[in-house]
């Protein structure tokens, strides 16, 4: 029965976050590995990118919800989601034309692109902040729980609860259904051979007649759908914080660059190595072991590796390992 | 029009847009605008070594800035003794356990052959260190916050002037900067940009959170000045008499004495750096350097060491910002970890070299005051663009309402199109590199 309790709260406070929290770092890895795949250079405006995308599905749920549109037990968001995919493939289709294509014509060193994103970051960011201000932002509506706490508790009879909230259920399913869909498209249609084919070899692409502005609009009309969906995700998992989604640049670069940079299989992997480590290392462990261990042996603190606040450490110290022994990745990295 | 005559005239114009602040508000924000402008070019010059020299990709400035801070609290705060006696030998103890478990990781990492025994035995020395260091250090820690938590709470400062926490600052920024490009130079330039922006935001939250350390977010306050309160000068009769004649009321006078002094002090530092970067610059380790920026294959065939040349540059770029971190706080007179926030601390630093123009350093220094002064006044010129656009709508408007609002995000939205242009127009920026 211990043994029992101790898986349980396992899943419930690291399984189920992880897988969670992994899905989304997944979605916004793949943006990330995509651009760099195709257009070769590290977005640093991703962050900023999800955060819009987010921002328009949080506009467009606020507006359903007060036209009393809903989605039953479902999030009002999913409705609204993709107009929120509309409104940034219309954002980063701008973009590409106002800003990225000029250098693109040049051939830019890829570093000039960077620092050409991180304008296109500080334009998007002030947009967000402009448009609905700096607070956290609350539009999950819909069935809290899909098992709460207490319901599983009297099923199963164990002391310890699991609880599957409806978020992180639509979460993983959302990015599921994504993934497939991105990996069918890629191995399958024309498009997306011809992106693949573009990634491997720029020349030999362009030689068999494959038109770069249409691989590069492409490119970015998926980017922002991954970004949108990343970051309404998050949003309803957690909450909306602009400053937030600055702040998963770092876990969302970690991974695709452990997964080995411009690989979408390597970003799925990377994000949910970044992710279940971030939860595993920064869980206060002492409840599972109370459940494992003999009497006598039972912590007394929290058992807890890292404070939460270092959960970043984490993403960067796994990084640089992966930098340091394997520069290229765990799935080698530079193929779509 | 000669390049001297146009670059002194950049310059006169950013002397010309303080001097206008001081008339149309007041002359303490201007020189407030000043002060941080120097500071902000002494880390545009940093960045500038960086990237204009050797074009390290680095946006982690804000963390070397963070420990520039924190070494003016460790060097000027007076010293906490019951907090030494309560966990000071902990701490310390804790600290060189964890310095020996790294130091004996890496020693089994070079010493035993490649294979499986070698992965145990690190995995055994590095988990084992990390619990006994747990085990010394926590204790400590709580000893150590116990002590009247909401004055002190943490071991405090060695009680040294202040100005010796400036160079100080350096070393601790160059101290992480070798540690980082140790491990992290040599990797692909996007690489090097994470792994910075990474470590920048593990200090960031060591500050935060560390509090024996440096009181994390209860913030320290009231950290030693080098120069004389307002609130003294106010009382002192020779300095009313002198205010009295230059004809200035004694508050406005001493306000403006101490901001005054903290100019002069800035200057100093900020010319004696832009003159060893000339100097620098002008050498032959500066062609060297940017020999190897240019073209690193031909370079290295030339024998050049180029990644030693790039940690010596990273480490000495990284340097400057934690003098000038060192010397922001002392304005301050505060640490407050909460406030650091890579836009302000990393990219808008990347804006100033870029406008200013990377690879020359009085551009950086340029882009620094700048951009500094646009940064603080796009604010009040949003507000009162938006109030002319919002005056037709209703007053109870809730667009004009959230408008008017808004108008302080501006500021973000200016410096990434200010950016853009530079980069699409413009990209050697206004003061070009010979």
């Amino acid at each position: 029965m211990d043994f029992l309790n101790a898986l349980v709260a396992i899943a419930n406070y690291v399984l189920i976050p992880g897988i969670a929290y992994g899905s989304q770092l997944a979605l916004g890895a793949l943006g990330v590995t995509l651009i760099y795949g195709i257009l070769r250079f590290s977005n640093f405006a991703h962050g900023d990118t999800m955060a819009f995308g987010a921002m328009v599905t949080i506009l467009v749920t606020w507006w359903m919800q007060s036209a009393g549109i809903g989605f039953g037990p479902l999030p009002t968001a999913l409705l609204a989601l993709p107009f929120g995919i509309l409104g940034c493939m219309a954002l980063v289709l701008v973009t590409d034309r106002l800003v990225y294509r000029f250098y693109r014509e040049q051939k830019a060193k890829p570093v000039i692109l960077v620092i050409v994103s991180m304008g296109v970051m500080f334009i998007m960011n002030g947009l967000v902040r402009f448009i609905i201000g700096v607070d956290d932002q609350n539009f999950a509506d819909g069935t809290r729980f899909l098992i709460s706490a207490g319901d599983f508790k009297q099923m199963t009879g164990l002391d310890e609860g699991l609880a599957i909230r409806t978020t992180q259920a639509i979460t993983v399913i959302t990015a599921v259904v994504v993934v497939a869909w991105l990996f069918w498209f890629l191995n399958r249609t024309r498009t997306g051979k011809s992106m693949r084919a573009y990634s491997d070899n720029e020349d030999l692409a362009l030689l068999s007649g494959i038109n770069p502005e249409r691989v590069v609009v492409y490119t970015w009309l998926i980017v922002a759908a991954l970004a949108t969906v990343a970051g309404t995700l998050y949003g309803l998992d957690k909450s909306f914080k602009p400053f937030v989604y600055f702040q998963l640049l770092l876990p969302i670069f970690a991974s695709a660059i452990v997964g080995g940079l411009g690989n979408p299989l390597g970003a799925i992997a990377g994000g949910f190595i970044i992710a279940f480590s971030e939860v595993t290392i920064t869980y206060a462990w002492k409840k599972v072991l109370i459940y494992l261990l003999p009497a006598p042996l039972e912590p007394e603190e929290l058992v807890q590796l890292l404070g939460t606040d270092y959960k970043f450490a984490v993403s960067f110290v796994i990084l640089l390992i992966v930098l340091l022994f394997r520069p290229t990745g765990i799935f080698r990295g530079k193929s779509l | 029009m000669s390049e001297t005559v146009r670059n002194t005239g950049l310059f006169a114009l950013v002397g010309v847009l303080i001097l206008i602040t001081g008339v149309m508000q007041s002359w303490n924000s201007a020189l407030l605008i000043l002060n941080m402008g120097l500071i902000s070019a002494i880390m545009a010059l940093g960045v500038n070594l960086q990237w204009g020299f050797a074009g390290l990709f680095n946006i982690g400035i804000m963390g070397f800035v963070a420990l520039g801070g924190l070494a003016a609290v460790l060097v000027s705060m007076p010293p906490v003794p019951e907090a030494w006696t309560a966990g000071g030998t902990g701490i310390l103890l804790a600290l060189l356990l964890g310095i020996v478990t790294i130091w004996g990781a890496m020693l089994a990492m070079a010493k035993l052959p490649k294979g499986r025994t070698r992965v145990l035995v690190l995995l055994a020395i590095l988990v084992g260190g990390f619990f006994v260091f747990r085990a010394v250090f926590d204790p400590a820690v709580v000893q150590i916050e116990a002590v009247s938590p909401a004055a002190t709470g943490y071991l405090g400062g060695l009680g040294l002037p202040i100005l010796l926490a400036w160079p100080v600052g350096g070393l601790m920024a160059a101290g992480a900067a070798w540690l980082i490009g140790k491990t992290a130079l040599g990797l692909r330039s996007d690489y090097l940009a994470i792994a910075t922006l990474g470590i920048a935001e593990i200090i960031i939250a060591v500050l935060k959170n560390e509090d024996w350390l440096s009181r994390g977010v209860k913030n320290v306050i009231g950290i030693p000045r080098p120069l004389p309160y307002e609130i003294d000068l106010q009382s002192d009769p020779a300095f009313i008499e002198r205010a009295a004649g230059l004809g200035l009321d004694p508050v406005m006078a001493s306000t403006l004495y101490v901001k005054i002094g903290y100019a002069v002090l800035f200057l100093i530092v900020l010319l004696a750096l832009l003159w060893m970067a000339q100097m620098a610059l002008k050498s032959p380790w500066g062609r060297m350097m940017r020999a190897i920026r240019d073209n690193e294959t031909a370079a290295e065939a030339m024998g050049k060491d180029v990644t030693r040349r790039h940690l010596q540059i990273f480490v000495l770029g990284s340097a400057i910002c934690g003098i000038a971190g060192a010397m922001m706080t002392t304005l301050d007179g505060q640490l407050t970890p909460g406030t650091y926030q890579p836009l302000r601390f990393t990219f808008l630093i990347w804006v100033m070299v870029i406008v200013g123009g990377s690879g020359n350093n009085f551009g950086a220094v340029l882009g620094g005051m700048l951009i500094w002064f646009f940064w603080v006044q796009v604010e009040p010129i949003g507000l009162f663009v938006m109030e002319l656009i919002t005056s037709g709508l209703p007053e109870d408007s809730g667009l004009r309402a959230h408008l008017v609002e808004s108008a302080a995000h501006m500021r973000l939205l200016t410096m990434g199109v200010i950016l853009l242009l530079v980069l699409r127009f413009s990209p050697q920026g206004l003061i070009p590199e010979k």
